[in-house]
């Protein structure tokens, strides 16, 4: 660990003073000094130390803030409205902890993955987009400057095109599916900055809090309103909110194997964030839910998804495509959880932006051994490679269960909170019955998907003779890591559910909240 | 030895079984003899809770809290206390002619198929203990994925589609209706602990009772009541010992009893009674029991025809509880051991059949009696248990119930249980009186020839132990009577 609390006390403390800006610095730096040293073999180790830090430290903030009450940091001493301000409170520590936890646990995972589906010579490079990847997601999720949240959007999106393209070693295709994904992402990007101009010409500021504040003070008008409405569909088009996914299922499937369990797990998730972000805390929850009623938008889309691309998925003949269309399905489930607009629904969602999250991670990872085994994912491809790769095969079922929500994983966990929050919300409106009751139907449109994919598996016979080795031991072991968090999320939910419950509760107090907030500062 | 360890003893024993079975996959007798001791070790740990109970304490032990107000916990009450026994000690006996059936039959997969048996049985462990709804959903889905494995078990294209009807019915039914009742429940009345006397009385009115319980009895698909009963015939592809202890045992019985503790437990029988809410269900279970009967005389495989006849006596536990009334539950109580008895021996007298002579079709046993006596014999005896004939055990369930149906003041209901012994009649009793009095065909042996030792011994036993329950039902009875004591008779 970077701090030495006891040595130098001063020292210590300004360390821990700057933790804020060291989980974005931290790989940032790294990036750069990557493509400097441009040594193949240091580029992984360079990439796991920066984010097992960034792990450390977001864990050292989550501890902090866990509790409720926030950490206001300003960039270079300026204050805002002039500089730039990182806020961190238990919503944003949560997504932090969340990605440079996936991050850590897939760049070993990463290892063997990179060196068989990318040359060798593109490495270093890819290290480093990697590391600007992170950097970007990380970024977008700790500030508290909404022009700032643009910028890191970009760093985030352009490696992440690069780093989908990088699947073209493999695959061609992978170039079309980076060129849609940058066309429909840039179209994302550009939504939300001019959503951002409206807003601030409307408030001449950035800085979140003072937008809340000034907002809260001149009401709604119609620069506001739409300012709201491209910020939003700008994040929905970064979030794959149905109907803005179409980039989704082809950038997963011919992404290299680790960017695809690193983008599943975490892109989609800051961006849902950030629009967290901006319909709670930016904008007042009556402001924008009462006003722009969406309520009305988000609901039936969530429900639409869950249910549309389930259907697509079940039909699906390629295990990766079938997971990137359960991922538009389950980004449906976060979405109405927060669409339900009560805490308990707030709670869900948040919750289940955690537990897919690994689900997603572990079963992208299992598939990415098949790849590795059997040049595809196919369900032809990969027949009976259950029963040869037994512990692979055990890890994608833990997942997939996990998928399903069944008892005793992690997904079960956001199915009761989502269904809980419905119920909640039944007593005066009987529409949420109906809702309740389509979180349970939709979720049986996933036993059959993940069913198809667990009797390819173990039921169908192989389609070669070969018979194919287990997974490599430094794939095995992030693999089994985020199955037993699967499990033991599903059992024990103190740490995920309480963060989960407490960002909740932030969010949910809205601007107000912030006001208090700001208050406490000056 | 407390009850607390002995409860996570029962509920660990049969792991270990799991564990011997990964171990020594190759290693026959060594695999087998462990799971024998562990099946030994289960029954032990359940009858040491049987004596703890009376001086011991019946408190709810949590072993965590998954979120507030709810936790993963356990405790011991009569009607899971005998489940346990039925279950863990049919066990025993199970694993002796499993292991009889699988070498006899040249089955694959050996060490797979006793290690999801294991699992199995922890999770009916866990069922039987768990003193709260959500327990008891967790471990009810435990047990609908560790025994897909052995549907599916000889992986033809046949078994693959049992298998996956059985799983899209069991995992559809609890996720889409289950959880919501359960969830439901939980955000009406804040607990899902079961309380004597229920916890819903006063927490839902109107038509939201007989919603949930709809949504509870269609959505424990376990329990087979119609039109949710295809995954059991679906189910017969599996080997028969799993059909013998799984599904007409802990599988359907876990069903069932989930019934009753949702009827006992969380609705509570004088609110249900209050309500009329089960109402429908009565007539629903009655119907189901009538014609269950009625398609299982028209099945000529013989696991199929057993199949459906589960349904149909499942539906006398449901019909027990839907009652409302105390003799009722009791007489639902009372028929998880009974039909377990008798229903365990047909299957496996069924199994010595196909070990021996490789025949499934009914069509296809006739005169095989002389060559099979002990099987057919056996067989006579569990079918007169499930008809319901005294001197054994299968008759006081339905004596119970009939009690139950004139306390509720439903005569017709009386009529339906008469009915459904007679067609039980048709449809088991020929099937012995064939094989018996009708001349063996041309080619097949008309002299001695029974199934191996350890495929032939576990029924006769099960049929002698349906004798035996007929004189010691009253100790039965006098055991489950607690869970209605504030109910029914002391009102009366």
């Amino acid at each position: 660990m970077a701090v030495e609390p006891h040595t130098v006390e001063h020292t210590a403390r300004t360390l821990m003073d700057h933790l804020p800006v060291l989980q974005v610095l931290i790989p940032f730096c790294t990036g750069p000094i990557i493509v400097f040293l441009g040594s193949r073999r240091l580029a992984w180790p360079l990439a796991f130390v920066a984010s097992a830090l960034s792990l450390i430290v977001s864990l050292m903030l989550l501890w902090q803030v866990k509790d409720g009450g926030y950490i206001a940091y300003t960039l270079g001493g300026w204050e805002p409205p002039l500089g730039i301000e990182y806020r961190i409170d238990a919503a944003n520590a949560f997504v932090l902890m969340l990605i440079s936890l996936i991050g850590t646990i897939t760049l070993p995972y990463a290892l063997i993955s990179v060196a068989d589906e990318i040359k060798r010579r593109d490495h270093t490079l890819f290290y480093a987009c990697w590391m600007l990847c992170f950097t970007g997601l990380l970024g977008m999720v700790a500030t508290a400057d909404a022009f700032n949240v643009f910028v890191f959007l970009e760093i985030s999106s352009l490696s992440t095109y690069v780093l989908v393209a990088m699947g073209a070693d493999r695959d061609r295709r992978a170039l079309t599916a980076a060129y849609d994904y940058l066309i429909m992402g840039t179209i994302g990007a550009t939504f939300f900055v001019i959503g951002l101009g409206m807003i601030y010409m409307a408030t001449g500021t950035l800085n979140m809090a003072d937008i809340a504040d000034r907002l809260a003070d001149q009401g709604a008008n119609r620069t506001v309103r739409s300012g709201f409405a491209f910020v939003i569909v700008g994040m929905g088009l970064k979030i794959a909110m149905f109907p803005l996914h179409l980039w989704l299922p082809k950038a997963y499937v011919f992404a290299p194997s680790a960017v695809t369990v690193f983008l599943a797990a975490t892109a989609t998730k800051a961006a849902i964030y950030v629009m967290l972000r901006f319909t709670f805390s930016v904008y007042r929850p009556e402001f924008t839910y009462a006003t722009n009623t969406l309520e009305m938008i988000f609901l039936p889309l969530a429900v639409i998804a869950m249910f549309s691309a389930s259907f697509v998925a079940a039909f699906q003949t390629n295990f990766k495509r079938m997971l990137a269309y359960s991922s538009v399905a389950q980004i449906g489930y976060i979405l109405l959880g927060v669409a339900i607009l009560n805490e308990t629904g707030l709670t869900a969602g948040i919750v289940h932006l955690f537990n897919h999250g690994i689900t997603k991670a572990l079963m992208f990872m299992g598939v990415g051994a098949f790849v590795l085994r059997a040049g595809g994912s196919f369900y032809a491809q990969i027949a009976g490679l259950g029963r040869q790769m037994p512990l692979t095969g055990a890890a994608l079922v833990i997942g997939g269960l996990s998928l399903i929500g069944v008892p005793g994983t992690a997904g079960f966990i956001s199915k009761w909170y989502l269904v809980q929050a419905a119920f909640e919300r039944a007593p005066d409106n009987p529409m949420y019955l109906a809702i309740a009751v389509s979180v349970v139907l939709s979720s049986l449109l996933a036993v059959v998907y993940v069913w198809r994919a667990f009797e390819a598996m173990y039921l169908m016979a192989p389609a070669t003779d070969i018979r194919a080795k287990e997974a490599p031991l430094l794939m095995l072991v992030p693999m089994w890591v985020l199955a037993i968090a699967c499990i033991w999320f599903g059992i024990d939910t103190d740490l995920i559910a309480g963060a989960a419950a407490q960002a909740a509760a932030g969010l949910f107090e809205g601007s107000q909240g912030m006001l208090e907030m700001k208050g406490a500062v000056h | 030895m407390d009850t607390t360890t002995a409860i996570f003893a029962a509920m660990l024993m049969p792991l270990v079984a799991l564990g011997g079975n990964m171990a020594f996959a190759h290693r026959e007798n060594l695999r087998d003899g462990l799971t024998f001791a562990s099946a030994l070790g289960t029954f032990g740990f359940v009858l040491v809770i049987l004596c703890n109970v009376g001086n011991g304490t019946t408190e709810a032990v949590t072993l965590l809290t998954v979120f507030p107000g709810i936790d993963i916990a356990f405790n011991v009450e009569p009607l899971g206390l005998l489940f346990a026994i039925v279950a863990s000690g049919l066990w025993i006996l199970t694993h002796i002619y499993g292991v009889g059936y699988m070498r006899g039959n040249n089955e694959k997969h050996h060490a797979r198929f006793f290690a999801c048996f294991a699992v199995a049985i922890s999770s009916v462990m866990g069922i039987a203990f768990s003193s709260n709804m959500f327990t008891l959903f967790l471990f009810y889905e435990i047990l609908t994925v560790s025994t897909y494995p052995l549907v599916a078990h000889k992986g033809t294209p046949e078994a693959i589609r049992g298998a996956r009807t059985y799983l899209a019915i069991l995992i559809g039914t609890s996720i889409a209706l289950q959880l919501t009742a359960v969830i439901w429940t939980f955000v009406l009345t804040g607990t899902l602990d079961f309380t004597q006397g229920g916890i819903l009385a006063g927490k839902a009115t109107g038509w939201v009772v007989p919603v949930l319980l709809g949504l509870y009895a269609f959505g424990i698909g376990k329990a087979a009541l119609m039109p949710f009963h295809k995954w059991l015939p679906a189910a017969m592809v599996a080997p028969t010992p799993v059909s013998a202890l799984l599904h007409a045992v802990a599988v359907v019985k876990a069903g069932v009893f989930t019934m009753l503790k949702v009827g006992v437990y969380i609705f509570g029988i004088d609110f249900l009674a209050q309500t009329g809410a089960s109402e429908w269900l009565m007539w629903l279970a009655a119907y189901s029991i009538i014609a269950a009967s009625v398609v299982a005389m028209y099945q000529d495989n013989l696991k199929k025809r057993l199949a459906y006849s589960t349904i149909s006596q499942l539906s006398y536990i449901t019909l027990g509880m839907a009652l409302a009334s105390s003799a009722g539950a009791l007489g639902g109580g009372l028929h998880i051991a009974m039909h377990a008895m008798g229903k365990i021996t047909l299957f496996m007298c069924a199994g010595a059949i196909y070990v021996r002579y490789h025949k499934t079709e009914i069509s296809d046993m006739v005169g095989l009696g002389r060559a099979m006596p002990i099987t057919f014999i056996a067989f006579l005896i569990g079918a007169l248990s499930i008809i319901g004939l005294p001197p054994l055990g299968g008759s006081w369930p339905k004596f119970l119930l009939m009690i139950g149906a004139l306390d509720s003041g439903y005569i017709i209901i009386i009529a339906v249980l008469a009915l459904s012994s007679l067609l039980n009649v048709a449809y088991l009793i020929p099937i012995v009186a064939r094989a018996f009095f009708l001349p063996a065909p041309e080619g097949q042996p008309n002299t001695y020839g029974e199934a191996p030792l350890l495929v032939w011994l576990p029924p006769a036993l099960t049929a002698a132990g349906c004798v035996i329950l007929f004189f010691y039902a009253g100790v039965l009875q006098d055991f489950l009577a607690p869970i209605v004591t504030t109910g029914g008779y002391d009102a009366q």
